[in-house]
């Protein structure tokens, strides 16, 4: 659309600017302070300079969080991809099936993520858990409170089920905004399946695609609550994601220098990566 | 499901059949190739069912696990493992309904969601308009900045949103939690909002100025109407979000104004876990979204591509 170019359009985006500078540029300040002081306790603060940057560089016990949270995000994003569009694939058009499929399948992702947590943790239990106890009888040495191994199967897992869902709705409205005339042609043409699949819907998937893969990475990157309440980080250090290392440095241990210091590089991370998110997808605009 | 498709594809052939001899001039020929065309593609997706169905299930079943778990006393849960409830007890509910510190804690939940939803709501659409109908000094760097709040490890902003709310005096007030979760969903409001009004053709508000609205009738009495159904699904989005998140609400709040997701936790007492209370306050926060959801069904995917499909 043609836009007009207007300053007083600021008039209108004053409100929001107010109220998310309040809520976003405060406390990230506050976090900038920290970051580059030092305390005793009470209220006296002594200029830390960058030494808490340093020291979080070097910190063995970030870059393990990090890698964690980078191989966590790498299996999220194998599996729930593929199989987001593969369901989307098989999802009814028209009907009935249409709006039972959309709500039941949306269902996981309006529950509280730690009642997410909770709904796992219980059905993963051994004893009582229809998972771990069929898992049990089954033969399966399965125990996510003490194998790191079965743990983080099971975080995966639940992810998997809390999440999925939003690439399925995004792909599947990829999908129906396809006119039928291109299935027509397709069918004229004597395309295969996977031509269909190829040429036509994957292409018109493309955008919203682009929003998945980018919403799943920016929100398994942040994962807090979920695996907190499965495992609280455990076994050992196992499933201790960025996140879960944060709040424990910064309300657990209250190292807020170290912790301010790790919250400004996790941020600029999470900034660039959006970046690249925001340019891709405005030149993507721009081609259409 | 396969079987009716199949029974309206004949029946529609039927009914061309029927048309074609009653004398009806119609391509007879394409009717027919139509019709086999329809009904090969009934054979085709007979089994379309099975890959939702499959999903479905196991999507369903942690959440039946946790029913089944609410209505069974402490001693089965722990006793005997059964599939359904043996002896249905309602207990566990009536512990939640009868106890003011278990109920209040929905009541909170859903007093802060949907003051954040307001004010959201209300301050994300002037500023959507402006981006999505104005060119103004640095609209790109601002939709990106707004952008990165949505993006914001909501971990970072615990610690620092205490000291904020605590230095304001509002820790533990509804409407600090509702301010704090305008960090994410402003943003997505905006977005959500914009994508919407980009639909609307700019000549509609060309229109209204010529026929001598002003700026704030226009908007409420004719914008508004137009772009309902964006405002229901940002609405339905920032319900959703402040509904969810639990560190930020966690963190600002303590007795008054604590959210139900975190009263949840005390389940834990020194005679072990309440299993069958823990499941039955966990299924009632499954309620109030499954309710919200059924309003927007048909246009959830739309949000979730905020806006932009």
């Amino acid at each position: 659309m043609e836009k007009t170019w207007n300053n007083k359009a600021w008039f209108m985006v004053l409100p929001v600017l107010v109220l998310v500078a309040f809520s976003a540029v405060i406390p990230l300040m506050t976090v900038v302070n920290y970051s580059v002081q030092d305390t005793f306790g009470g209220n006296q603060f002594f200029w830390a300079g960058a030494e808490w940057f340093e020291e979080m560089l070097h910190s063995d016990r970030f870059w393990a969080a990090m890698g964690r949270n980078l191989i966590f995000s790498a299996i999220i994003l194998a599996i729930q991809i593929p199989l987001g569009i593969f369901i989307a694939l098989n999802m009814p058009r028209k009907g009935w099936g249409v709006p039972v499929c959309l709500v039941l399948m949306a269902l996981p992702l309006l529950i509280p993520w730690n009642v997410v947590g909770t709904i796992w943790q219980v059905f993963g239990r051994i004893d009582i858990g229809l998972l771990g106890y069929t898992l049990h009888a089954l033969g399966f040495d399965y125990n996510y409170v003490n194998d790191p191994f079965d743990a983080w199967v099971t975080v995966i897992i639940m992810d998997v089920w809390h999440w999925t869902s939003l690439v399925v709705l995004l792909c599947y409205a990829g999908l129906v905004s396809i006119p039928d005339a291109f299935y027509q042609a397709a069918k004229i043409d004597g395309a295969s399946r996977w031509a269909v699949f190829r040429y036509i819907q994957l292409p018109k998937m493309q955008r919203v695609l682009l929003i998945a893969v980018l919403l799943r990475f920016m929100d398994s990157f942040m994962i807090y609550t979920e695996p907190f309440v499965v495992t609280g980080g455990g076994p050992g250090n196992s499933t201790t994601f960025l996140s879960i290392d944060l709040v424990k440095m910064a309300v657990g241990q209250f190292d807020l220098g170290p912790a301010a210091a790790m919250s400004i590089i996790y941020f600029l991370i999470v900034l660039l990566l959006s970046w690249v998110f925001y340019t891709v997808m405005t030149n993507y605009d721009v081609e259409k | 499901m396969a079987g009716t498709r199949e029974a309206v594809a004949d029946k529609d052939k039927m009914m061309r059949d029927a048309a074609t001899t009653t004398g009806a001039v119609h391509g007879g020929v394409v009717d027919e190739a139509l019709a086999r065309r329809m009904r090969r593609r009934g054979e085709e997706s007979r089994f379309w069912w099975v890959v939702p169905t499959i999903y479905i299930i196991f999507l369903m079943l942690p959440i039946y696990w946790l029913i089944n778990m609410s209505f069974k006393s402490n001693q089965e849960i722990l006793g005997a493992f059964s599939l359904w409830p043996q002896n249905p007890t309602l207990r566990n509910y009536a512990v939640i309904f009868t106890d003011p510190s278990w109920y209040k804690g929905y009541i909170n939940s859903i007093i802060y969601v949907v003051m954040n939803t307001v004010i959201s709501i209300s301050v994300a659409l002037p500023a959507a308009y402006a981006f999505s109908r104005y060119r103004f000094l640095g609209d790109k760097h601002l939709f990106f900045w707004l952008l990165t709040n949505r993006m914001a490890p909501p971990a970072v902003f615990a610690l620092p949103f205490f000291q904020l709310y605590s230095a304001f005096g509002l820790i533990d007030t509804h409407i600090a939690v509702a301010l704090a979760h305008c960090l994410f969903n402003v943003p997505l409001a905006v977005w959500i909002l914009e994508g919407f009004m980009s639909g609307v053709p700019k000549e509609i508000d060309e229109t209204a100025y010529i026929d001598g609205y002003s700026f704030p009738r226009f908007f409420v009495k004719i914008f508004v109407p137009l772009i309902a159904s964006g405002i229901g699904v940002a609405a339905f989005f920032c319900f959703m979000f402040s509904w969810v998140e639990l560190l930020i609400a966690r963190t600002l709040t303590t007795t008054d104004a604590k959210p139900i997701a975190a009263i949840m936790t005390r389940t834990v007492s020194a005679s072990g876990m309440d299993w069958g209370v823990l499941a039955a306050a966990g299924v009632l926060t499954i309620i109030p979204g499954a309710l919200v959801i059924w309003f927007v069904r048909n246009y959830i995917a739309k949000g979730f591509a905020l806006g932009r499909v």
